[in-house]
């Protein structure tokens, strides 16, 4: 261990290692590069060796194994990485904005008295600082962020790193918590599956995805009817479900599905980060909405700066003429 | 069950956001604000969890970012109390460390069983208010929640993973939970309402000390660079959708 080793929270997803990890890893290996450190990865959990063998792009695989940490408990978490933090002493922690992440790490930094910056897209070091840009107000600001002082906490935006898998020679480590740990004041209690019997949007061709931009329920008719035209699906942006319009399964991002259709027709949608994570990997990406700043004209293949509702009628029209 | 719910003001993502002359921040002079989205679904929740089972609302809020009229809406919709808590800079929203600090002594009062805010913000650069909130409070905390039911001395609290999972978190009171959306959207209220809140609400006041300076420095603040954007196509409505059917021909997509 050294005061130049950056550290990885690598997190597991329905019992494989999340795809963040595997870029936060491909994130610390540049960094390790020029502070000449290693990357540690730490995975907290039950049964955490299985999946230590494929986070080996790392140098050193850290394994907190225990039944406590068998489900995610907050308090659990942030102890026992507050510890392994504190005797690692790394430069720099990375950290997934995720579900996980956003529960651990700004408390972490807190416990810790180390700098934290939220939405972390690149890191480099400059002189004695590291110099940091973060993605913020939905992605349509960036700063470029000095953090001085160890062990900077980077809550790192999925995306931002080329996933590492290499695999290497690894060092794992298992150990017991070295923190006691009891159930606390938040416990799991079970684990709710999505309702199934809705189509599954994963498996999907082609996807219509509606966003805020379709303003009213009643407006989603026109768009089903473009979906159906195309043979495809609906999706929807994290709003749309949220106002109960479209059920969580056909929900696209960060807290829903991640897609790669053939095509994905954003209709409405500004793309927040949150949202891109879950729709970026399309073969066809064409977007539609009325301002010409929207972030999902960052990753959309083809844009049109126009109200859905005045382009949907007459694309179906369009898409029947070429059926013939 | 008392219930305080903590309410942020956001620049507004629609209107242009500028960067100030120093390059450091956005120019706040030209920014409009509204409620932070899952502050809004925080109050939701805190609404629907008294609608269930009785109890108080009390909204807490900063003077800053023209939160005026979010708090009378909060009014208008129901909660029982208001505290605005001033600060130094009514323009600018502190950092997250800063507000949680500002935000937990006035929260030391008011005997909540749960405390309700947003699970994020889109401003948020140094860390996040909730758990940070949670911290300062010495409260037990779990944030990215979709929904909450009350039982009896503890909550359950639907915490989201992705695929659309959701864990079923048992949470001992008193907590602080971050609000990712309530049960149902939040609740429209006529102008009317909202007009008349104006005039009978009246809010409390707190003063509490500043907090101290964050641990970080911003060196530049920008737009992100026009790099690869996506081609624009242009025209009328008929001639956009005829260009978009002949890329789908091209692309193979239709047949």
């Amino acid at each position: 261990m050294s005061a130049q080793d950056i550290l990885v929270v690598a997190e597991t997803n329905q019992d494989a290692p999340a795809d963040i990890t595997f870029e936060l890893l491909g994130g610390a290996r540049e960094l390790a590069g020029a502070t000449g450190g290693q990357v540690v990865a730490v995975l907290l959990g039950s049964d955490g060796v299985k999946h230590a063998a494929a986070l080996s792009a790392a140098d050193r695989i850290l394994v907190i194994d225990d039944p406590q940490l068998a489900a995610f408990s907050p308090d659990a978490y942030v102890a026992v990485l507050e510890h392994v933090i504190s005797a690692e002493g790394p430069r720099a922690v990375l950290v997934g904005c995720t579900t996980i992440g956003y529960d651990v790490a700004p408390t972490l930094a807190a416990k810790l008295n180390a700098p934290v910056v939220n939405g972390c897209k690149a890191v480099a070091v400059e002189g004695d600082a590291l110099k940091v840009t973060c993605g913020l107000c939905g992605g349509k600001i960036l700063a470029d962020v000095a953090v001085a002082g160890s062990p900077a906490i980077l809550m790192t935006l999925p995306g931002s790193f080329r996933p590492s898998e290499a695999a290497g020679q690894a060092q794992v480590e298992t150990k017991a918590s070295p923190v006691p740990l009891q159930p606390g004041a938040v416990t799991f209690e079970q684990m709710i599956m999505p309702e199934a019997g809705d189509v599954d949007i994963m498996q999907q061709d082609v996807l219509v995805a509606i966003g805020r931009g379709i303003q009213q329920e009643g407006n989603i008719e026109m768009a089903q009817e473009l979906a159906e035209t195309l043979g495809g699906e609906l999706a929807a942006s994290r709003p749309i479900v949220d106002q109960g319009w479209l059920p969580t399964t056909r929900q696209v991002g960060k807290s829903g599905m991640i897609v790669k259709p053939k095509l994905y027709l954003a209709l409405g949608i500004s793309g927040a980060p949150e949202h891109q994570e879950g729709m970026s990997g399309s073969d066809v990406i064409i977007a539609v909405n009325t301002d010409p700043s929207a972030p999902i004209f960052d990753v959309a293949h083809y844009g049109v700066e126009m109200d859905l509702l005045d382009l949907v009628e007459p694309l179906v029209e369009a898409i029947n003429a070429k059926k013939g | 069950m008392n219930i305080v719910v903590v309410v942020r003001q956001v620049p507004d993502l629609i209107e242009p956001l500028e960067i100030a002359e120093s390059g450091t921040s956005l120019d706040f002079d030209e920014v409009s604000f509204l409620v932070n989205e899952t502050d809004d679904h925080a109050l939701e929740q805190a609404l629907l969890l008294k609608e269930a089972g009785g109890g108080t609302v009390t909204v807490v809020a900063l003077d800053c970012g023209e939160v005026d009229d979010t708090l009378y809406t909060a009014a208008a919709k129901g909660a029982d109390k208001i505290v605005k808590i001033p600060v130094e800079d009514e323009l600018r929203p502190p950092a997250p460390p800063a507000a949680a600090a500002l935000f937990a002594e006035a929260v030391k009062g008011l005997q909540a069983d749960l405390v309700l805010v947003g699970s994020s913000a889109h401003d948020e650069l140094e860390g996040m208010l909730a758990p940070l909130l949670a911290l300062k409070l010495q409260l037990p905390y779990v944030g990215v929640i979709r929904g909450v039911r009350a039982g009896d001395g503890s909550v359950t609290a639907f915490k989201e993973f992705p695929g659309a999972v959701m864990a079923k978190m048992n949470v001992k009171l008193p907590a602080v939970l971050g609000i990712l959306a309530a049960d149902q959207p939040p609740r429209y209220v006529p102008v009317s309402r909202i007009k008349a809140a104006t005039k009978s609400t009246e809010f409390e006041e707190v003063e509490v000390a500043a907090a101290a300076a964050p641990g970080v420095t911003v060196q530049r603040m920008y737009h992100p660079a026009a790099g690869e954007r996506a081609e624009m196509l242009e025209g009328s409505e008929e001639e956009v959708a005829a260009k978009i059917a002949e890329i789908l021909v091209e692309k193979g997509i239709l047949k």
